[in-house]
């Protein structure tokens, strides 16, 4: 394997090709597999509970505390231009559109993802999913499309639950400890969030986000190799891959929603 | 189909969720100011519009009445051509006059309308001639140092030839 040989880089090019190739037909497959899985939304449902309520802890206390530190360091730059009241904007903003769907896919990628992984790399490793082929069950159908949808359900919702607790964290500090005024908190926060533009955006970007993470997880699962450190490795790359598309896929999103 | 435990706390979950778009939807945004009421266009020209943007306010003593629908230049007469959307409700007499504010010193700039007397009023897609333009702080500034230097250069020529003299 060199960098000179062409047969060694066409090689190396044709199998990242296919790579690329076999990930987008399961993404499409998983996709077009939406109606089948609804068909049977008791598969759907017990996963938004996996993915969903599980992770509901983790996002509500990182939501509490990234809202009370926007507020505590919002205050201190914007008390030095005498518009201490614009932290309730401040917060509110970086929430909706940024932290939001941002922070809850990354802590997605590392509650659920991670889960989502392993559980299917070590269904691969005990060959179940072999075993679900020879009985003509597609796996693809039973087990990886629910969690597909759950996971895509489950993150959008995460991320309104992070942003509203993050916003009341934000009014904690704010209000009650720093002692600025609620009325012009919440009415300097009105008078800037645009419901489509920032917190349509939010949602759409969450969804997105939904989307990558879970799909990363479950390529990395199904793709596997089927021992102790091959899922072990596939764990480490779906948080790596998805926190790196997650932050990428934020930028050419920001830059698409917001900048023109 | 059977239930399960599950059931309970995804629908809590789900429940959560909606809740949580809701509060953000209208407590930390604006849905509930915007309103759906029915507008009618009024176009207005500006010399200079500064830092107008589309969707700004429309207001009357300080009440928005409407909003900034877009903004474009007559190549004709070599203005700012502003739509504005006023809402039905609100009626202004033909001769009412457009000025672009201010709120606060640094804050973002709107519309003024001040009412006229006229007994007839606005219609769809009439045109506002009275205007007045942004203030542009570039301009405001060589006024007042042209002003200054008019105050100060006439006793200063007849005092001090020298320095009239670069007149």
């Amino acid at each position: 394997m060199s960098w000179y040989n062409p047969a060694d880089v066409g090689f190396s090019v044709r199998s990242k090709l296919a790579d690329i190739g076999d990930a987008a037909r399961l993404f499409f497959r998983l996709f077009r597999l939406g109606s089948a899985s609804f068909g049977r939304p008791r598969l759907v449902s017990d996963q938004v509970f996996f993915l969903g309520n599980h992770s509901l802890s983790i996002i509500t206390v990182s939501g509490l505390f990234v809202g009370f530190v926007l507020a505590l360091q919002g205050y201190y730059t914007l008390q030095r231009y005498g518009s201490a009241e614009a932290v309730g904007l401040l917060v509110a903003l970086s929430l909706v559109r940024e932290l939001g769907p941002v922070v809850t896919a990354l802590l997605f990628a590392g509650r659920a993802g991670t889960s989502l992984t392993a559980e299917i790399g070590l269904m691969k490793a005990g060959e179940q999913l072999s075993a679900m082929e020879m009985m003509a069950v597609d796996p693809v159908r039973r087990v990886l499309a629910p969690r597909f949808w759950g996971g895509v359900i489950a993150m959008p919702l995460l991320a309104a639950v992070f942003s509203a607790v993050g916003i009341v964290g934000g009014w904690l500090v704010a209000v009650p400890l720093i002692g600025i005024d609620a009325g012009s908190f919440w009415s300097q926060m009105q008078g800037g969030v645009d419901v489509w533009a920032d917190v349509g955006n939010g949602v759409i970007k969450s969804l997105v986000f939904g989307f990558t993470v879970t799909f990363i997880a479950l390529l990395q699962g199904y793709n596997c190799k089927p021992t102790p450190e091959g899922v072990s490795a596939a764990t480490t790359r779906t948080v790596v891959m998805a926190s790196l598309a997650t932050l990428g896929l934020d930028f050419v999103l920001t830059a698409m929603m917001f900048s023109i | 189909m059977q239930k399960s435990r599950h059931d309970v706390w995804v629908g809590l979950f789900v429940l959560i969720g909606a809740a949580a778009v809701l509060f953000l939807a209208l407590k930390a945004g604006n849905l509930l100011s915007l309103n759906f009421d029915e507008t009618y266009p009024v176009i207005t020209k500006f010399d200079n519009i500064g830092g107008l943007k589309p969707r700004a306010a429309v207001k009357s003593a300080g009440v928005v009445v409407g909003r900034v629908e877009s903004i474009g230049f007559d190549d004709k007469s070599y203005q700012a051509r502003v739509t504005l959307q006023l809402e039905k409700k609100f009626a202004f007499p033909k001769d009412s006059s457009a000025k672009i504010l201010t709120s606060g010193l640094l804050g973002e700039q709107y519309i003024g309308l001040e009412a006229g007397a006229d007994e007839k009023n606005l219609a769809a897609g009439d045109v506002i001639s009275q205007t007045q333009s942004a203030v542009v702080l570039e301009n405001l500034i060589s006024q007042f140092l042209y002003s200054k230097a008019a105050d100060s250069g006439s006793p200063a020529a007849a005092a001090a030839p020298a320095s009239g003299a670069k007149k």
